[in-house]
């Protein structure tokens, strides 16, 4: 569409033509006024102060014959040159006024002179509330600090549930409600993909912190981040009612959705697309406790979820959990169920309501050795394949990625309206028409992000075959665990599992003259008599 | 005994060099991130030059009344009789007249100073974003009312809604130290 096909469509428009009726008599009244001399020292339309960005726009814009008239408006209107326009210069006006109009809002600005008043009037300015973000900005780092290292404390010194959860309240309340749940740990992790690939994008203090120290804390202590501080976690962790187990194989497969997730939040944001974690972040509009219907029954679904499914976010979607599972997985310290030796009761098989407790190994039958170490040389001699095959599927798939990128998916739309194959313009197709970019350099930019996505496709790719195949093999390994123990990767650390170990409740003098005795292989616990 | 210690001993080190890998890991992109590192904070703020007034703003904010609002800036106005911004097209005489006026909701108050000119006001309280006065100001006036995020209002999302469904992309994140695009004189200031 060129500019004169634009220009015609808003002059038809009903709209137009009534309210040029209107301004065609008003001009008329306003330009017969008589002016006071002292007036005429500048004209308003010239004077300095108008917009510089206007001027160079109008400069920018290819509208020289359209902008030629405006001129000719104001010297219309300088009194100094033309104090007593006659019908002739009138019926120019209403030309003149006519060719604005078709200028549109983007180029034509500044057409009525600004006026000089007699009386006292003063114009008032435009009020600049200040945003709040810097002050608490730096508060928050402190806040996150201090709420990690009581988490760690609470976890693996106090050994205290009850520490963790008041800890809990409070982050639900403050980084929650109070703070809306945003700029999160979770969230935080795009911006840093965002600036590390994606130029021009800046990354404030208080964003890395929130990115780095859940993840410096986790490689010392484990996940104590989940434990009680992330506004995500404590959502769920206080809506937890009674939940239902679920069967193993199924929650090892749901467990990769994370890495899938993980895998694209990166992606999308590292080629300037979208923040899907926040986009699909099913807890912060109630913690806005604001949104549209769709919204809040999004959120009210996965909070009626986590009544029955123990964190269902943090297990099964939480890209960040895989980051903080790789620090957890290698902690120097962790917590454990026992605070002493595991006697082998049993008593915690079923404590943990994420079923993040490993039973000894010697409960399975075992595999052949050879047979087990067959399959194993397999998985690993397949590694490097997977990787490439994943690689290679995404790469093919990367104009599906590159669609939710707004300028991809623009040019797509533009490209269709120049074929003809759609029938209307859309909001984004009409205002890039009317911003006067030349279409070929809005293609040269989609192709250029396009490639970027085709890169991006390819380590994706890569990286989910690496993540599938390194689960082949991990559980295809032999497992030489002998005592109950908590899986590392995934544990929160929120310490509900301690108190069904009978070793904790001697430590906590809640059984008092325990004793343990051993069995052919087999630990017995006896307990000779109970403090209440 | 000394076989399993060694055991032991050897896991703990495989451990603790794969831990220093990952810290180290951890580092290095937190110390390329800090290349882009930047003292202050960033807030949301909409460029008026490129805003096309559509009325996503009023809809798509996180917010159920939105943070973006109509902001006029006075020292551009014409205090026009017949104001583009305030009045309907099709409206009948130029007066406050419910049903001549364009703000949906009766956000712009309209006072007489001196004859003929008259000040036009947004009564944030009630402005929706809507930006219909916005779009008629441009069209048809100086271009004087425009469209702000209002930072008392507004959440500071990590992602706005709204930057993200605005067909212009008028949507940036500018420093926190200088959070409004401002047009007219104060944009100088
Ligand atoms: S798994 Fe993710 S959402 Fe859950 S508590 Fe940890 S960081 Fe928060
Ligand atoms: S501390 Fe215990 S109950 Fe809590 S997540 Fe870890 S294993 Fe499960
Ligand atoms: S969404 Fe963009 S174009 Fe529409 S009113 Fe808001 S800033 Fe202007
Ligand atoms: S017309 Fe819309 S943007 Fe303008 S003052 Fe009224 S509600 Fe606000
Ligand atoms: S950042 Fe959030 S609250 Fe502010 S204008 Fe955008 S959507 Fe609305």
């Amino acid at each position: 569409m060129s500019w004169s096909l634009f220009i015609k469509k808003r002059i038809d428009s009903k709209e137009w033509s009534a309210r040029l009726a209107l301004l065609r008599q008003l001009f008329a009244k306003h330009a017969l006024r008589s002016r006071p001399a002292s007036e005429a020292k500048t004209c308003a339309c010239h004077s300095e102060s108008a917009d510089s960005t206007q001027d160079k726009l109008r400069e920018q814009s290819q509208l020289v014959q359209v902008k030629k008239p405006e001129t000719l408006l104001c010297a219309q209107n300088d009194h100094s040159c033309s104090p007593q326009p006659s019908k002739k210069y009138l019926s120019l006006l209403a030309t003149t006024i006519l060719l604005l109009f078709i200028v549109g809002s983007h180029y034509a600005q500044d057409r009525f002179p600004r006026p000089e008043f007699e009386s006292q009037y003063q114009r008032p300015l435009t009020t600049t509330p200040s945003p709040q973000a810097h002050f608490f900005e730096i508060f928050d780092i402190f806040v996150l600090a201090g709420a990690l290292g009581l988490a760690s404390y609470f976890a693996l010194k106090k050994r205290s549930r009850r520490g963790i959860f008041w800890l809990t309240v409070f982050s639900a309340a403050y980084f929650g409600f109070y703070r809306n749940g945003c700029v999160c740990a979770v969230g935080s992790l795009q911006n840093v993909s965002a600036a590390l690939f994606y130029p021009g994008f800046l990354l404030p203090i208080g964003v890395i912190m929130f990115f780095v120290l859940p993840l410096i804390f986790a490689l010392f202590f484990g996940r104590t981040f989940c434990a009680g501080v992330c506004p995500l976690g404590s959502m769920q962790d206080l809506v937890m009612l009674k939940t239902v187990k679920i069967p193993r194989w199924l929650s090892e497969v749901l467990s990769l959705t994370p890495y899938l997730y993980l895998g694209f939040a990166v992606l999308f944001a590292a080629t300037g697309s979208a923040f899907i974690i926040c986009r699909y972040d099913p807890f912060i509009s109630i913690y806005r406790m604001t949104g549209d219907f769709s919204t809040m029954i999004y959120s009210l679904g996965f909070v009626g979820l986590s009544v029955f499914i123990g964190r269902p976010y943090c297990r099964f979607l939480c890209p960040y959990g895989v980051l903080l599972g790789w620090m957890s997985s290698l902690s120097k310290k962790h917590v454990t169920i026992t605070p002493d030796t595991c006697v082998q009761c049993r008593l915690c098989e079923d404590a943990c309501p994420f079923d993040y407790i490993d039973k000894p190994a010697s409960g399975k039958i075992p595999e052949p050795r050879a047979q087990n170490r067959k399959r194993l040389a397999m998985y690993v001699f397949m590694l490097p394949l997977m990787i490439l095959v994943g690689g290679y599927a995404l790469s093919r798939l990367d104009f599906v990625f590159a669609r939710l990128h707004p300028k991809v998916s623009l040019a797509e739309q533009i490209r269709q309206e120049e074929r003809g194959a759609v029938p209307r313009t859309s909001l984004e197709t009409q205002t890039f028409r009317t911003m006067g970019v030349p279409i070929e350099t809005l293609l040269e930019q989609a192709t250029e992000i396009e490639k970027r996505f085709h890169t991006g496709a390819w380590i994706l790719g890569a990286f989910f075959g690496l993540v599938f195949g390194l689960r082949l093999i991990r559980l295809s390994l032999p497992q030489f665990r002998i005592d109950y123990e908590i899986d590392r990767t995934g544990c929160y650390s929120c310490a509900r599992c301690f108190e069904s170990c009978p070793n904790e409740q001697v430590r906590l003098q809640n059984v008092k003259n325990a004793r343990f005795e051993r069995s052919g292989k087999e630990y017995l616990l006896h307990v000779a008599e109970s403090a209440n | 005994m000394n076989d399993k210690q060694n055991k032991v001993k050897r896991r703990d080190f495989f451990r603790d060099s794969l831990r220093t890998l990952l810290a180290l890991a951890l580092g290095g992109s937190a110390g390329i991130a800090t290349r882009k590192l930047i003292a202050k904070d960033l807030v949301w703020q909409l460029d008026p030059h490129k805003c096309v007034q559509c009325d996503l703003c009023a809809t798509e904010c996180v917010l159920d009344l939105s943070a973006v609002k109509c902001v006029h800036a006075h020292d551009m106005c014409g205090h026009c009789t017949l104001c583009g911004g305030f009045h309907r097209p099709d409206a009948v005489t130029f007066d406050t007249a419910a049903e001549n006026q364009l703000c949906p909701t009766g956000a712009i108050k309209r006072n007489f100073i001196e004859n003929p000119y008259y000040s036009y006001t947004i009564v944030e309280e009630k402005c929706i974003g809507c930006a219909k006065c916005v779009k008629g100001c441009s069209s048809f006036g100086n271009g004087s009312l425009y469209m702000q995020v209002r930072h008392d209002r507004c959440l500071n999302c990590n992602e706005c809604a709204i930057a993200i469904a605005c067909p212009a992309e008028a949507f940036q994140r500018v420093p926190s130290s200088q959070p409004y695009i401002l047009k007219g004189k104060q944009a100088q200031a």
